[in-house]
């Protein structure tokens, strides 16, 4: 009787979080037509508009799968949790090849055959049209951003920061500083911008002397630090006048900059260049679709698509002829890319395999320091 | 066996009696056995298994069984013995393949940084070497694997990498509750204290403690004369009051906590106000949200209810008699209070403190959204680690610590005080 109940009430429960647990996509239940769906994941705000705009709608019209947007704040822990529980509701995901390097090591991410890759526009082949080290095992590239500092010229009304250092030289800059929470990009910046070279940056941050360093360097600035987490509040702080600079992926400010006309200013001095890429999430019961997604994500045309709503750089040669003009406000798209050679007169490109060994190790080693 | 046998005789018409007893009661327990099944599946068995996760981690164990099977004999010096090199280089190669590897170089990596790559950049070189001495028809033995290993990276020619896959094996360990207490793997292999710089839960189970004891204090102070005057009013206006302290108790703690924050932020309606009266500039406006203060109001403000309403209850069954005689035998108002009013609340006090106390040591939803960085408690990291590292096993030990705390606390308030001596009314 009483080992009964609690069955009873133990099936009920499972299958309540089973319930709980169906992906809000997938066929529709007895419909007629079979609506076919997929759910994409990525950054949200404008950069997700952008993708919409740019090739989530030419994929629908030209295959009828219908694509979800969601969002997260990038990482491959929702990723893993889906996975590892075995309700995988993502499809496809945003990431960084870091990321994609450790989920396909970690088998949470399905390898994906480089002959899907669609040959460009006038046929180049794809092992020479795409930049390098674009493609991994399981991740497509589909773009380069940044991650540059920006501030608010109707705030700063003062000298210009023109130079890294700048962002943490609160003597001749004062007032509050933007920054993402987490040590992608802000680890390098904070040792080039206390006087390390840039090809030495991850020998340096390698070593224990050089984490003491770099925490050191951002100790000097802690406390008046403005922490935020998702890409779209960055361009917002500067707006309200809450930091008087923040570090911001490049595609957020050059969107607030042509759209909302905001008076911000780029500081390309130092920037971080890394590459974005599309994985597909191992398991999902819509691989098939998914596949297509990114093969569709994968053309010239797709990657255009996005850079003439957003000033990320593509992943590929004949993509970069595609683009001209700012779909809606008819802005000269490649003075804001930070692959422009104005813009690189000071970069650096992530190492995306020293991050995929220490990605995990870094952001314990940040939190701590950041609840210290 | 006789002496025995006697009183048996007497039980024969004891036995229905007991049965008949029986049936009543458990009908009785019947009608609390669906909340019984609900705590159990719903809390004690998830919270059970959750706590298990603290000092039992198999995954190692169970991803390179021969390789810890190889390593059982090895003294921890110098090298282990050929066997164990060829025992990882088959699982190495095979869990590669197979694309899990770096679920068990993650956990090893979290014994030892540095695993992780050791191991995945080690393991993929292996599968080359594998092939390629398969294909030259050569024997993969352990003194080949001992060479091959060594030259693709040197640290396997050390002890520290084996001692780490050893201790990341331990399918029953204490190594996530000594993290727990900032004590890290030192060259040896043996436990240390982490330097003072990289220590971070400890001084957070401090912190925890103390804000969690001044927000119960705050409370206190804020709550005590509020629930006097409620006790003391006449009914109607205490109605009125009391439903002044309910409303925000139904209200939602997530709308509660965003409303400080319209309230409390930078360009929010306090500073506002003080810019408008000129009690400060435009430029010096006050930090009052994103670090300790906000979590201090908000957390103050969403616990009050829970010591207004015992002490509400306690104060309602003491006479005004008592004081009012204390004060005609010559008493002043402040002796009346302190010498006979407050300790016929102490129960009250008691009950409110312990309460708020518990519920403020848990706390998580009200920091994460108003404690900014500095104001982060012991829950907020307990959940870092649950959704974003999903080092479970470390999780559950802090977990755990939190709770073996709160235990302590609670036993050391029945000797000091006594649980009987709660009163809610």
């Amino acid at each position: 009787m009483r080992s009964s109940g609690a069955v009873v009430l133990g099936v009920v429960l499972v299958a309540g979080c089973r319930l709980a647990a169906e992906p809000p996509s997938g066929s529709a239940p007895g419909g007629d037509v079979e609506e076919r769906s997929i759910t994409a994941v990525s950054y949200g705000g404008s950069y997700a508009r952008a993708c919409v705009k740019g090739y989530h709608e030419p994929f629908t019209a030209e295959t009828g799968v219908r694509v979800h947007v969601a969002d997260f704040m990038g990482g491959l822990a929702q990723v893993r949790a889906q996975v590892e529980a075995g309700a995988v509701h993502w499809d496809v995901v945003d990431l960084n090849v870091a990321e994609t390097v450790n989920g396909c090591d970690e088998g949470v991410l399905e390898l994906i055959d480089p002959a899907i890759l669609p040959p460009g526009p006038n046929g180049e082949l794809p092992e020479d049209d795409f930049l390098p080290e674009m493609n991994t095992e399981c991740g497509v590239g589909t773009l380069l951003f940044s991650t540059i500092y920006a501030y608010n010229r109707d705030v700063l009304t003062g000298p210009a920061p023109t130079r890294l250092a700048d962002f943490f030289d609160l003597e001749r800059f004062p007032g509050r500083r933007g920054l993402r929470r987490s040590p992608e990009a802000i680890l390098e910046m904070a040792l080039m911008a206390d006087g390390v070279p840039k090809e030495r940056v991850y020998d340096v941050l390698s070593t224990p002397e050089g984490l003491e360093r770099v925490f050191g360097k951002l100790d000097t600035i802690k406390d008046q630090v403005v922490w935020w987490d998702t890409s779209a509040q960055a361009p917002q702080l500067l707006a309200d006048g809450e930091v008087v600079m923040t570090t911001a992926a490049n595609g957020r400010i050059f969107n607030a900059q042509v759209l909302e006309k905001q008076p911000f200013v780029i500081v390309w001095d130092g920037q971080v260049l890394n590459r974005g890429q599309l994985a597909i999430v191992a398991g999902t019961p819509r691989l098939d679709d998914a596949i297509r997604f990114v093969r569709h994500a994968a053309r010239a045309e797709s990657m255009a698509g996005v850079g003439r709503y957003i000033a990320y750089s593509p992943a590929r040669y004949s993509a970069e002829k595609l683009i001209d003009r700012h779909f809606e406000t008819g802005t000269e798209m490649w003075p804001h890319m930070p692959t422009n050679p104005a813009n690189m007169k000071n970069y650096l490109m992530t190492d995306w395999q020293w991050w995929a060994d220490h990605g995990d190790e870094m952001l314990e080693r940040f939190t701590a320091w950041l609840a210290r | 066996m006789t002496s025995q046998g006697s009183p048996s005789v007497s039980q024969p018409p004891a036995r229905p009696l007991w049965r008949r007893a029986l049936g009543p009661r458990l009908r009785a327990a019947g009608l609390a056995l669906p909340l019984v099944a609900f705590v159990t599946v719903t809390f004690l068995g998830p919270m059970l298994s959750l706590l298990t996760k603290s000092f039992h981690d198999p995954e190692v164990a169970d991803a390179l069984p021969e390789t810890m099977a190889a390593l059982r004999d090895w003294d921890g010096q110098g090298t282990p013995p050929d066997a164990a090199f060829a025992a990882v280089a088959r699982e190495f190669v095979a869990a590669r393949t197979e694309r899990n590897l770096g679920r068990t170089a993650n956990r090893v990596n979290r014994v030892a940084s540095g695993m992780r790559s050791t191991i995945m950049g080690s393991s993929r070189e292996m599968v080359d070497a594998a092939a390629a001495a398969e294909a030259a028809g050569e024997a993969t033995d352990g003194a080949f694997w001992r060479e091959t290993m060594i030259a693709i990276d040197s640290r396997w020619g050390g002890p520290e990498p084996w001692r780490a896959l050893e201790a990341a094996g331990q399918r029953f360990t204490a190594r996530h509750y000594l993290k727990a207490l900032d004590f890290e793997r030192g060259p040896d292999g043996g436990y240390v204290r982490a330097p003072e710089v990289w220590r971070i839960y400890v001084p957070l189970f401090w912190r925890t403690f103390l804000v969690s004891l001044g927000v119960t204090l705050l409370c206190l102070v804020i709550g005590y004369p509020v629930a006097h005057m409620i006790a003391n009013s006449p009914p109607k206006r205490a109605n009125a009051l009391l439903l002044l302290v309910l409303l925000p108790f139904w209200t939602s703690l997530l709308v509660r906590t965003t409303s400080w924050i319209v309230l409390l932020q930078n360009q929010g309606i306090v500073n506002d106000f003080l810019v408008a009266v000129g009690l400060i500039g435009d430029d010096g406006r006050i930090a009052m949200i994103y670090n300790m203060t906000g979590t201090f109001v908000a957390m103050t403000h969403v616990l009050l209810p829970f010591l207004v309403l015992p002490l509400y209850s306690v104060m309602r069954a003491i006479p005004p008699a008592y004081m009012n005689a204390a004060v005609s035998l010559g008493a002043t108002p402040f002796q009346a209070l302190r010498r006979v009013y407050w300790p016929q609340t102490l129960p009250g006090v008691g009950a409110g403190c312990l309460l708020t106390f518990i519920l403020a040591i848990g706390y998580y939803i009200t920091p994460a959204l108003v404690g900014g960085q500095s104001g982060q408690l012991i829950s907020n990291m307990i959940a870092y680690h649950v959704q974003t590292s999903l080092n479970w096993g470390l999780a559950a030990a802090l977990a755990a610590l939190l709770l073996g705390g709160v235990t302590l606390l609670y036993v050391v308030y029945d000797r000091l005080v006594g649980i009987d001596r709660i009163g809610l009314g």
